[in-house]
C-alpha cells in the first residue's frame, strides 16, 4: 500500500493542486499584503477584518460556494470545472490567499517607517519601495506561505466537495484517507495519513532550507 | 550663489506647530550646520528638504527644480530626491551585506553592475571599510553603521548631503573618519552640505555657515565666524554659552 503506484499517483496530484493554489495564492496575497501593510486609505479597516475573517474560513463553506458556482445551474456552470482539478486549485486558492495576505500585511507592518523612508531617501520609486519592504519582510512572508501550504495540503472539506474524490482524477490524499477509514480500512488510512505527515514536513523543509539559503545568498 | 532654498514652511503635528520657516537658502557648495536644542526642529527641517514630510505649506527650490512641499507627485519628488540623501541618526541597515546595502541606490538608478561595483568599492574605502563588504551590515557596530549609511549615500555622488547628527555617540575615531569625509565629499565635489548637530565644536570644525533653531523657529543663520563670534540673537547667545533654554 505505502508508495504502491496508486498512492504515488493520489501523492503527486495533491502536491500539484497544492503547490499551484499556494503560487497563485502568493502571486496575489504578497502584493495585496504589501499594499495593506504600507498604505493607508477609506476602508482600509474593513479589509483588515475581512481579511482576518476569511484567514479563519471554515474550507467546507469554500467548497459549498464554489460547488454551487460551478454547478451546472451555476454562474460558471458553461466552464465545466466542477469535479476536476482545477475546482480543487480555486478552493484552496481561496482558502489560502487570506492567509497570505494577512501574514504578508503583518509582516511588513513589522517594519518600522525608518525602513520606508530609507529607500526613499536612497532614490526609490515607489514599486522599489515596496519590492525592498517586501524582501526587508521576507522572512515573515515565508511563513506565511508555508502556513498556508501546511493548511492547504491538509484540507479536506472543499476538495472533496469540489473534486469529488474521483479515483485516478480528484483523489487527493486527504479525500483518499475519507475513503478509506469509510470503508473500514484503517490501517491504509493511518498509512496515507503518515504519507500526508511526511510530505508536508518535507515540502516544508524544503521551503525553510529555501529561505535560509536565500538570507545567506541574498542580493538587493 | 543660491542652490536651494525654502519658502514659508509650516510643519505641524495636528493642532501643533513643529517648524515655521518664513526663508532659508543653502548656498551651493558650502557646508551648513544646523543647531539648536532638542525640539527645535532641526530633524524636521532635514525631513522637510528631503520630502519625507507632507508640510502644511511649503516651497521648496531645488537648484533647478521648483515644488510644493505641501502639494507634489511622485514623480516630481522622486526627480529631486534623486539628487539627494539623507543619513539618519541611526542608520537602517538592511538584511544584506554591507556591499548590498551601499549598491542599493545605484541599483534603484538602474547603474549597471561593472559601475556599481567599482563605486561601491571606492565609496567603503573611503569609510575605511572596504575589507568587511561581504560582511552581514545587520551585524555591523554603531560607528561602523554609521559609516556604511555615509557610503551609501556619498556612493550616489549627491547635489545635497543631508546628515542628522551623523556623529552623535560614536567615538573619536569614527567622528574623525565620517568628518574627514564629509570635508573631502564637500571640497573634492562641492556636494552642498546641510547637518544637524548637537556639537558645537563640530559645528565650528566643519561649517561655514550656521543655523539656530529654536521652538520650531529659525532664529539667526549666518557664516560660522559671524554666528560663533558675534551672535545677535539673546536666544542664540545663551545657547552658545550653554545656557538652558526653556
Amino acid at each position: 500500500m505505502l508508495l504502491s503506484p496508486n498512492v504515488v499517483e493520489i501523492i503527486l496530484l495533491s502536491l500539484k493542486v497544492t503547490t499551484t493554489a499556494v503560487l497563485a495564492g502568493a502571486l496575489a496575497g504578497i502584493p495585496l499584503g504589501a499594499l495593506l501593510g504600507l498604505y493607508s486609505f477609506p476602508g482600509k479597516r474593513l479589509i483588515v477584518a475581512l481579511v482576518f475573517t476569511c484567514m479563519g474560513l471554515p474550507p467546507v463553506l469554500i467548497g459549498v460556494v464554489i460547488y454551487l458556482m460551478l454547478s451546472r445551474s451555476g454562474p460558471l456552470g458553461s466552464m465545466e470545472l466542477l469535479f476536476t482539478p482545477q475546482a480543487m486549485i480555486l478552493a484552496q486558492f481561496l482558502l489560502v490567499t487570506p492567509i497570505i495576505i494577512g501574514l504578508t500585511m503583518t509582516a511588513v507592518q513589522a517594519k518600522d517607517r525608518s525602513y520606508r523612508e530609507t529607500a526613499k531617501s536612497l532614490g526609490a520609486s515607489r514599486p522599489q519601495m515596496i519590492w525592498t519592504i517586501i524582501k526587508e519582510a521576507r522572512r515573515g512572508i515565508w511563513s506565511g506561505i508555508a502556513a498556508a501550504y501546511g493548511r492547504a495540503i491538509a484540507e479536506v472539506g472543499a476538495v472533496m466537495l469540489v473534486g469529488g474524490n474521483i479515483e485516478h482524477h480528484t483523489r487527493v490524499m486527504t479525500t483518499a484517507i475519507i475513503l478509506e477509514t469509510r470503508m473500514g480500512h484503517f490501517t491504509e488510512g493511518l498509512q496515507l495519513g503518515l504519507v500526508l505527515l511526511l510530505v508536508s514536513f518535507a515540502f516544508n523543509s524544503v521551503l525553510m532550507l529555501g529561505m535560509m539559503e536565500q538570507l545567506r545568498a541574498y542580493r538587493r | 550663489m543660491t542652490g536651494l532654498r525654502i519658502h514659508h514652511l509650516l510643519v505641524s503635528a495636528g493642532n501643533r506647530e513643529i517648524l515655521r520657516i518664513e526663508q532659508a537658502a543653502f548656498a551651493t557648495g558650502r557646508i551648513h550646520a544646523v543647531v539648536g536644542p532638542s525640539g527645535a526642529g532641526k530633524s524636521t527641517l532635514l525631513r522637510a528638504i528631503n520630502l519625507l514630510e507632507r508640510p502644511v505649506t511649503g516651497h521648496l527650490y531645488f537648484w533647478e527644480h521648483e515644488l510644493s512641499l505641501a502639494a507634489h507627485s511622485a514623480a516630481q519628488a522622486l526627480a529631486i530626491q534623486r539628487q539627494m540623501v539623507l543619513v539618519a541618526q541611526q542608520p537602517v541597515m538592511f538584511q544584506a551585506t554591507v556591499f548590498d546595502n551601499v549598491a542599493l541606490g545605484l541599483r534603484y538608478r538602474k547603474i549597471d553592475k561593472q559601475t556599481i561595483a567599482a563605486k561601491v568599492t571606492r565609496a567603503l574605502e573611503r569609510v575605511e571599510l572596504a575589507s568587511i563588504a561581504k560582511q552581514q551590515a545587520t551585524t555591523l557596530s554603531g560607528g561602523e553603521a554609521q559609516r556604511v549609511a555615509l557610503a551609501r549615500a556619498i556612493v550616489l555622488e549627491p547635489r545635497l548631503l543631508l546628515l542628522d547628527e551623523p556623529t552623535a555617540s560614536l567615538d573619536p575615531y569614527n567622528v574623525t573618519i565620517i568628518e574627514q569625509v564629509i570635508r573631502s565629499l564637500n571640497r573634492e565635489q562641492g556636494t552642498t552640505v546641510i547637518m544637524v548637530t548637537h556639537n558645537l565644536a563640530q559645528a565650528r570644525r566643519l561649517a561655514d555657515a550656521c543655523l539656530f533653531l529654536h521652538k520650531g523657529q529659525l532664529v539667526e543663520m549666518s557664516d560660522a565666524d559671524t554666528f560663533f563670534r558675534s551672535p545677535r540673537s539673546a536666544e542664540l547667545q545663551d545657547f552658545l554659552s550653554g545656557r538652558m533654554i526653556c
